[in-house]
């Protein structure tokens, strides 16, 4: 019955979480920018555009420029979370990647560095007078479900840790659409639900902001409206009888 | 040469430019520019008054912009409100109202986006911080996305490069399409549409003003400098703000483009259909009218047969012009394409100096200590010449050849973190006169750091919306009024000029 329950939850919750990101890539990418708006610095290639992102994605580096506290504490989050992220493909795979197993030891200290991250963010959500007044009852819970997620983690390694054999055995058997049964443990089930929500609530939050870096056109136009025409077709349709 | 003896310096305790303020939540809620009458909106195809239907309109008005921009969808979707952006606004900084951080401002729109268009906002608003479009909201978008300047500062700092800008001009268009203009912006565009130009300056007014200039730099400096206005067959066509026909500084920078028109022998001319360089079409998000103020120029350079286009001193006409006349009136296949279309008169002069034919007396700029203030929208809307941050070097080439003393303000206040003069983008206005006072404050204070550390005199722009704020505020700031100039002010007041240029103009008629 339990494992029932949490194999159509990570059921549902891929699938809305792929479905639902699919689609609001969809939307970002059919509709049009129709004006050229980079910001500088603007490259003035696609080359530069696509090492532009990147700097953005890996080094945050607009908010460095911005706020070194913020920056501090959001790099160390994101960072510790890719790396945790990484770690735990270990439970879904078999044989192991020999890349995830060399991942693995620092694993255990992102964990504690994500929580550190995100307590920072918080403590600035709640403390800043400018940034708690921007903050809606949301953008607090999206940091308390981080990190419970982030703490019951932890909390399986150091203190109350799972039948992890069994575990990957489930989360194996979900993908083979062969089931097997979810240990008991309460810490476990309250860590997995609470990822199952976290990828539910994704594509309908403000954590759209991962694709939304992408589609951001002050960041992914090149600036070269001099050489080349751009435009957009509903403005095309103006010029219908123009000379 | 002589050195001047800078002010006496190190003893007064100056206000950091990046101060931030505490929260004055509401402060400037009652700031309001006037409403567009009837007779404005209706001439650019608004409602003349509050529609009755107004909520179910704008709202309508938003899922067509969603569909529409790119911009408007991403950027409302993905703020994760870090807060990078809550101090960088000129407003913000310079009044404490919170509704002045960039990310809140957003919000006013963002909260009924979120009602309307996410599953969150239908369910649960008040998790999200989602609200109905009442008259509130409406007050307090009429009142706020005015006191946006459309600076993009605020972008620059965002990690997903989220434009205010985008926001405060979707904001005023959704205003616009319920009948609640401002008048400012409204009534300036009609006369472009009727007239050619922001000024309303009819074609006559325009060739006597012009032709009293000639006048008067032929006696000032004994040269035939001409002043062209609609001569079919020349070769360049310079659209300039109008503010460059009628008012000082502007006039001096005018001056100068035609000086050094006249010293590259170049037979160039104004139009009097395409008299304005300025679109505040960009102003009220409204793609239609932006393109069709820039059709005008359009058709002046065919009907001139002009092969060059080059734009006078103007911050936000630089923007339309570099960034998006070739989306909203090219191709222009028709211009001679060894030129940049269109060209910035900063770069002409500056291809002039660096080509060795521009030759300066920069002792008669001696008088003058110099900074630069980097326009906004120059700086962070476009580009000079071939490579990346030329919009700030280009300028600053110019006034070093011209100019002995030169001193940029604090790094974080200029080129691409420039801040906004506190007049630009529709608040040039009278009404909003408090407004334009508070959000020169940071500016005015990186002034006056480089006056009492170098004896900065004078600030020189490439802005026409800048030099009519400054011109405003600098007294109010403890500056003299005429301590703004142009660029091309500099360069006329520097420039040595033969008596007859290169080419065949001056022989002419």
């Amino acid at each position: 019955m339990l494992t029932g329950v949490y194999a159509s939850l990570f059921y549902v919750a891929t699938a809305l979480l792929v479905g639902g990101l699919g689609f609001r890539i969809w939307e970002y990418a059919r509709t049009p920018a129709p004006l050229k708006i980079p910001i500088p610095p603007a490259p003035t290639t696609r080359r530069g555009v696509v090492l532009r992102i990147l700097r953005e994605l890996v080094l945050f580096a607009a908010v460095f420029k911005a706020n070194k506290w913020i920056w501090l504490f959001g790099w160390v989050f994101h960072a510790a979370l890719l790396v945790v992220l990484l770690r735990h493909l270990r439970y879904f795979t078999e044989p192991v990647w020999e890349w995830v197993v060399v991942v693995q030891p620092f694993g255990v200290y992102a964990g504690f560095a994500m929580v550190a991250g995100l307590l920072g963010l918080w403590a600035r959500r709640l403390l800043v007078a400018r940034i708690r007044y921007i903050s809606a009852p949301s953008d607090h819970l999206m940091l308390v479900l981080l990190i419970a997620i982030a703490a019951s983690g932890l909390l399986m390694k150091y203190v109350a840790p799972t039948d992890i054999v069994a575990l990957k055995s489930f989360f194996l058997g979900l993908i083979l659409f062969d089931w097997q049964p979810i240990p008991r443990d309460p810490v476990l089930l309250v860590h997995l639900g609470l990822v199952a929500a976290l990828m539910i609530v994704f594509p309908f939050s403000k954590l759209l902001h991962a694709p939304g870096l992408f589609f951001s056109p002050t960041l992914n136009q090149v600036d070269n409206p001099r050489e080349r025409r751009h435009l957009a077709n509903w403005a095309r349709e103006l010029e219908i009888g123009r000379n | 040469m002589e050195q001047l003896e800078p002010p006496q310096t190190g003893t007064r305790e100056l206000a950091d430019p990046l101060e931030i303020p505490d929260l004055a939540p509401g402060c400037m809620s009652a700031s309001k520019p006037y409403a567009a009458a009837a007779e404005f909106q209706e001439a650019l195809g608004y409602p003349g008054e509050l529609v009755e239907n107004w909520h179910d309109v704008a709202i309508a008005k938003m899922g067509e912009l969603r569909g529409k921009y790119r911009s408007f969808r991403v950027f409302l979707d993905s703020c994760v409100k870090c807060g990078a952006c809550t101090d960088k606004c000129h407003y913000f900084l310079g009044t404490g109202d919170p509704k002045n951080m960039p990310v809140a401002r957003q919000d006013l729109l963002r909260q009924v986006y979120r009602r309307h268009f996410t599953l969150a906002g239908k369910f649960v608003p008040w998790l999200v911080g989602a609200k109905d479009l009442t008259t509130e909201v409406i007050d307090d978008w009429y009142s706020y996305f005015h006191q946006c300047s459309q600076c993009r500062r605020c972008s620059v700092f965002c990690p997903i490069g989220i434009d205010t800008a985008e926001i405060s001009m979707a904001g005023r268009e959704i205003m616009d399409s319920i009948g609640k203009g401002q008048k400012y912006s409204n009534e300036i565009i009609g006369k472009v549409h009727k007239i050619g130009n922001n000024l309303g300056l009819p074609a006559k007014a325009l060739k006597a003003t012009l032709a009293d200039l000639e006048e008067e730099v032929l006696e000032d400096t004994g040269v035939p400098v001409r002043f062209p206005v609609d001569e079919a067959g020349a070769d360049i066509l310079l659209v300039t703000p109008s503010a460059d026909f009628f008012a000082e500084p502007h006039i001096a920078g005018l001056i100068g483009y035609a000086k050094v028109f006249h010293q590259a022998g170049a037979r160039w001319t104004i139009s009097s259909y395409a008299s304005e360089a300025a679109n505040f079409g960009l102003f009220i998000g409204s793609y239609e009218n932006m393109r069709e103020i820039a059709l005008r120029i359009r058709k002046a350079a065919i009907d001139l047969g002009v092969k060059r286009i080059v734009f006078g001193e103007c911050g936000h006409a630089w923007r339309v012009a570099y960034s998006f006349l070739n989306t909203l009136a090219g191709s222009f296949d028709f211009l001679d394409q060894n030129y940049p279309i269109p060209q910035h008169i900063c770069e002409y002069t500056n291809d002039l100096i660096e080509g060795g034919k521009l030759k300066f007396d920069k002792a008669k700029n001696d008088h003058i200590r110099l900074t630069f203030h980097d326009s906004c929208n120059v700086a962070r809307g476009s580009s000079m010449g071939k490579t990346p941050g030329g919009q700030f070097e280009i300028p600053r080439a110019i006034l070093r050849a011209s100019c002995s003393h030169f001193y940029d303000m604090a790094p974080d206040t200029i080129r691409e973190s420039t801040f906004c003069c506190g007049g630009g983008g529709g608040l040039l206005t009278d009404d909003l006169i408090e407004l334009r006072k508070k959000g020169a404050q940071p500016r005015m204070r990186a002034l006056q750091q480089v006056a009492e550390d170098h004896g900065v005199t004078h600030m020189a722009a490439i802005c026409a919306i800048c030099k009519a704020q400054f011109s405003k505020v600098l007294p109010m700031y403890g500056f003299d009024m005429e301590a703004i100039v142009s660029v091309h002010q500099m360069v006329s007041n520097a420039i040595i000029l033969d008596p007859i240029g290169d080419g065949a103009q001056t022989g002419e008629n």
